[in-house]
């Protein structure tokens, strides 16, 4: 595109994306809107103009006790992120630095884990999860998120390492680095976009689970997914107030995912389009 | 310091015999270049001497102390690479100071260290810069830094210079030539490139599908390359190879002559040859012909020859000069 | 390219999310085997007996099955047309040369973050609600009679929400893929003297084919387990009108308290999820060998 485009056509163009964009993102702005709004308000009639009010937030932390759902949610997708991390960076590191002629099958193995329909094991994991009191705990709903996107963190963090010229880790060897100061002095920092950009992904699909998180919580460690679900028919909490939980639910996330445009490209097809 | 011998070494790829047999002995302080066509076994050979692979069988020797088994730190060599392998998230000085961390030395005598190889390589004011921020030519002297400040028994080079442009290959080259005047530590060298062998090189090795086609000095290949191999790689442009009539004439089955051997001239001579294409280099004349009788041959003729594309052109080749071959490609000793 | 030593601690690195991945995969897929051929219902559990292939024949049988196999292909199908499609289309759109691109492209991504149960309530209360809804409120503005989408088209409104969760992604593959394709290429094309057309058919699409195969492959590998939209706005019904496979066995298994029949659901939606993978890890796996 080295030729300049007209203005004309490139107002045109604008236009045209700038309507779909909005069209796409209006369900979200309109929540956000409703949130602002008073009650009567939220079910008056369409209004893009609400009076301003954040009674909605109050209300929702004083009577719902939103915090506690929320901080699951941060307990759960933070907690759950570094445990795959801490078990996915040395097996990423092997496989792309010491690759054999079964590294491939184990990645496509790893795969293929992930596309095990989770309704299969619904019940013995309930049954599992029963039998050992890990039903609507922490601990259990942080191992699950482990399991189910572990093997995620561990193909984005090898295609991230396999970038890493083998050359430099050689380097590293050659000027008298043991493999624990390569790892630190060389490998880790040249790997840390990398891993911020995993961590990032990982935050967000964590964040947002909502299969197993409504399955295996009840009400102590419910994250938000089963917190907002819960309202599926809204008695006692009116749209208003429901906006504003979904405004609060979706707002960290959707700045994370922001950030992490370019990532989650390659984080969800598995590197197969960068 | 610095001498290096391998016995029988070999190196095998699962079925793949990178390397069947080499045996080689390299002299303390010497400038050993290994040059060959890609995939001769050259970079191979260099990284079994430095650690990075294991051998298949043989031994490796440093200074009298086998080190086969050795990890690549522990056998005292510094190495640089082709891509020159630096540390992109460490400022120019970390780098050449990493070596040092790694053996623990005093954070002072780090810094005189460093400060010294800088001075030696033109880097003192790039020091705080990353290598993100350097030229090619900076970036080949941080790697060559990095490898000096170890003050290791010998320096193995892995195609250091291929991806710089020709202007500065050759300022690298000096400076590496240089460098070697100055230090006298064993450097072994690998390249693909006959000039940077020929004009850098105390001994060539010269490898073909992981065999040592010869050792010796440069003068030595160029005057008594021992097989067409040899005969055909080193020299530029390339030594023409000569069958039938004339090469039974010489008792040879090929008979070869470099192209700075002809004597070119528009009158008369030897063969008659019709010009291809002509290279004007100014101090030189590059002649490629379609000579009678035998097909393509290239002459060389000192200062412009001004001859042009379907010109004819007489040779004669300066018979004292001419190599001959027997049926296995060995050279026949005059 | 390793030393035998960095090998033997390679495998040694790799041990432990490959022995957790094993467990996790064989353990309860064992189990739901086991339990897919007893009779076990989780409000009689004293009586567990073998079943034989009752579960699957009790599930084969059971016409909600049929409607929900059907309900997933369509569910699949239908939000994958809307996807691929509009997807392509708004990444041509946005690859042109546009004020506030970046903008643009974080409007478009955002419904990717929203969590579906999220998702769900917004389009249910505040977009499709019959009463109070965005489209209520339009068709009202045209005089129209409101639709009541969940009590009238319950699937489709499904395949709405889930489609327009989706769209984002599809549209940023599609349009990383778009601007990898070489400009040097669609100059080359220029000079060979290929108009716009042309070189969208013989040069985009054509690139564009392995991103829409990697689309196509990871939605559904998603959209066959879509759960939470389902429970949030239908429930499955009426009736079984937006019930999916999925949906069936969490019925099943959590509501009816039934193991056996449960699993024996569970079975079939893994092989169905088999058929699906095998293509996926081929096209992928291509990826790797490069």
């Amino acid at each position: 595109m080295a030729r300049s485009v007209s203005t004309g056509q490139k107002i045109g163009w604008s236009i045209a994306a700038w309507v779909v964009a909005l069209l796409i993102f209006f369900p979200i702005l309109y929540a956000v809107i409703t949130s602002l709004k008073t009650e009567q308000e939220a079910i008056a009639g369409f209004s893009l103009i609400p009076s301003g009010t954040f009674e909605n937030y109050v209300t929702v932390q004083t009577q719902r006790d939103y915090f506690k759902p929320f901080m699951n949610s941060v307990i759960l997708s933070v907690g759950s992120t570094i445990l795959a991390l801490i078990i996915a960076i040395p097996s990423a590191w092997a496989m792309a630095f010491a690759p054999t002629k079964r590294t491939k099958d184990i990645l496509m193995w790893m795969l293929s884990t992930k596309m095990m329909p989770s309704v299969a094991v619904l019940l013995p994991i309930f049954i599992i999860f029963r039998t050992f009191g890990l039903l609507d705990s922490r601990v259990g709903l942080t191992i699950m998120l482990t399991l189910i996107n572990l093997p995620i963190v561990i193909w984005m963090l090898y295609t991230y390492f396999r970038e890493i010229p083998g050359e430099i880790l050689e380097a590293a060897r050659m000027d008298g680095a043991s493999l624990w100061k390569e790892i630190v002095y060389v490998l880790t920092p040249m790997a840390v976009p990398g891993i911020a950009s995993t961590l990032l992904l990982n935050i967000i699909l964590a964040w947002n689970e909502a299969f197993w998180t409504i399955q295996l919580t009840t009400t102590n460690a419910a994250p938000l997914t089963a917190f907002i679900a819960s309202f599926s028919s809204p008695q006692g909490l009116f749209w208003a107030k429901l906006s504003a939980a979904s405004t609060m639910a979706i707002a960290p996330i959707l700045i994370l995912g922001w950030f992490s445009q370019k990532q989650l490209v390659r984080g969800l097809t598995f590197g197969a389009v960068k | 310091m610095g001498s290096i011998t391998l016995k029988n070494v070999q190196k095998h790829f699962g079925e793949a015999k990178v390397i069947p047999s080499v045996d080689l002995e390299i002299k303390e302080g010497e400038f050993v270049v290994f040059v060959g066509p890609s995939g001769s076994g050259k970079s191979t050979l260099l990284r079994l001497i430095a650690g990075l692979e294991d051998l298949t069988g043989g031994t490796i020797t440093i200074d009298g102390k086998d080190v086969t088994e050795a990890a690549p730190a522990a056998r005292g060599l510094a190495m640089v690479f082709q891509s020159y392998a630096l540390y992109p998230h460490m400022s120019v000085r970390k780098n050449i100071a990493f070596p040092l961390k790694m053996a623990k030395m005093e954070q002072s005598a780090i810094d005189k260290k460093v400060e010294a190889a800088a001075k030696v390589l033109n880097l003192t004011d790039y020091l705080e810069r990353r290598p993100s921020q350097l030229s090619g030519g900076q970036r080949q002297r941080v790697a060559i830094g990095r490898a000096i400040v170890r003050e290791p028994s010998a320096f193995l080079f892995d195609e250091p210079l291929s991806n710089l442009d020709a202007a500065l290959r050759g300022t690298m080259r000096l400076e590496i030539s240089d460098l070697h005047n100055q230090l006298k530590t064993t450097m072994i060298y690998v390249t693909h490139d006959q000039i940077e062998a020929m004009t850098m090189a105390d001994k060539i090795v010269v490898l073909n599908r992981g065999n040592i086609e010869q050792v010796g000095s440069p003068m030595e290949l160029y005057l008594t390359p021992r097989n067409l191999f040899v005969a055909g790689f080193i020299g530029s442009p390339r030594m023409n190879l000569i069958t039938g009539d004339y090469a039974r004439s010489k008792g040879a089955v090929t008979a070869g002559i470099r192209p700075e051997h002809l004597t070119l001239s528009k009158e008369s001579g030897t063969w008659k040859g019709k010009v291809t294409v002509a290279e004007h280099l100014g101090a030189d004349t590059f002649l490629h012909l379609d000579v009678e009788g035998i097909g393509q041959m290239t002459a060389r003729a000192s200062g412009e020859f001004g001859a042009h594309h379907g010109d004819t052109v007489y040779l004669t080749p300066d018979e004292t000069k001419l190599h001959r071959f027997d049926d296995k490609g060995l050279a026949i000793k005059a | 390219m390793a030393t035998q030593n960095t090998r033997t601690l390679a495998r040694l690195m790799m041990a432990p999310s490959v022995v957790v991945l094993l467990i996790w995969m064989a353990v309860p897929l064992a189990m739901t085997l086991y339990y897919s051929f007893q009779n076990y219902n989780l409000l009689t559990p004293m009586n567990v007996s073998f079943a034989g292939f009752f579960n699957y024949q009790y599930f084969y049988t059971d016409p909600a099955f049929f409607q929900s196999i059907w309900n997933t292909l369509l569910l699949v199908l239908g939000v994958l047309a809307i996807t691929v499609i509009g997807g392509t289309a708004i990444a041509l759109l946005i690859d042109q040369p546009i004020f506030g691109q970046g903008i643009v492209r974080i409007l478009v991504i955002s419904p990717f973050f929203v969590m579906p149960p999220v998702a769900a309530l917004i389009w249910k209360n505040m977009i499709m609600h019959p009463g109070y809804g965005v489209f209520a409120d339009i068709a009202k503005f045209f005089g129209l009679q409101p639709i009541d989408w969940f009590a009238q088209y319950p699937l489709f409104s499904v395949i709405i929400i889930v489609a327009w969760q989706w769209l984002p992604f599809a549209t940023l593959i599609l349009l990383t893929a778009l601007q990898s394709l070489d400009s040097e290429q669609k100059e080359a094309a220029e000079m060979d003297g290929a108009n716009f057309f042309n070189r969208f058919i013989y040069l985009t699409i054509p690139h564009l084919s392995r991103a829409v195969t990697v689309v196509i492959l990871i939605q559904t590998i998603f959209l066959l387990g879509i759960y939470a939209e389902i429970l949030v706005t239908t429930n499955g019904g009426p009736g079984y009108a937006s019930t999916n496979l999925t949906f069936l066995i969490y019925r099943t298994a959590r509501l009816g308290y039934d193991v056996g029949g449960g699993a024996a659901g569970g079975i079939i939606a893994v092989v169905l999820a088999n058929i699906v993978a095998i293509f996926l890890m081929r096209a992928v796996g291509k990826n790797l060998d490069k």
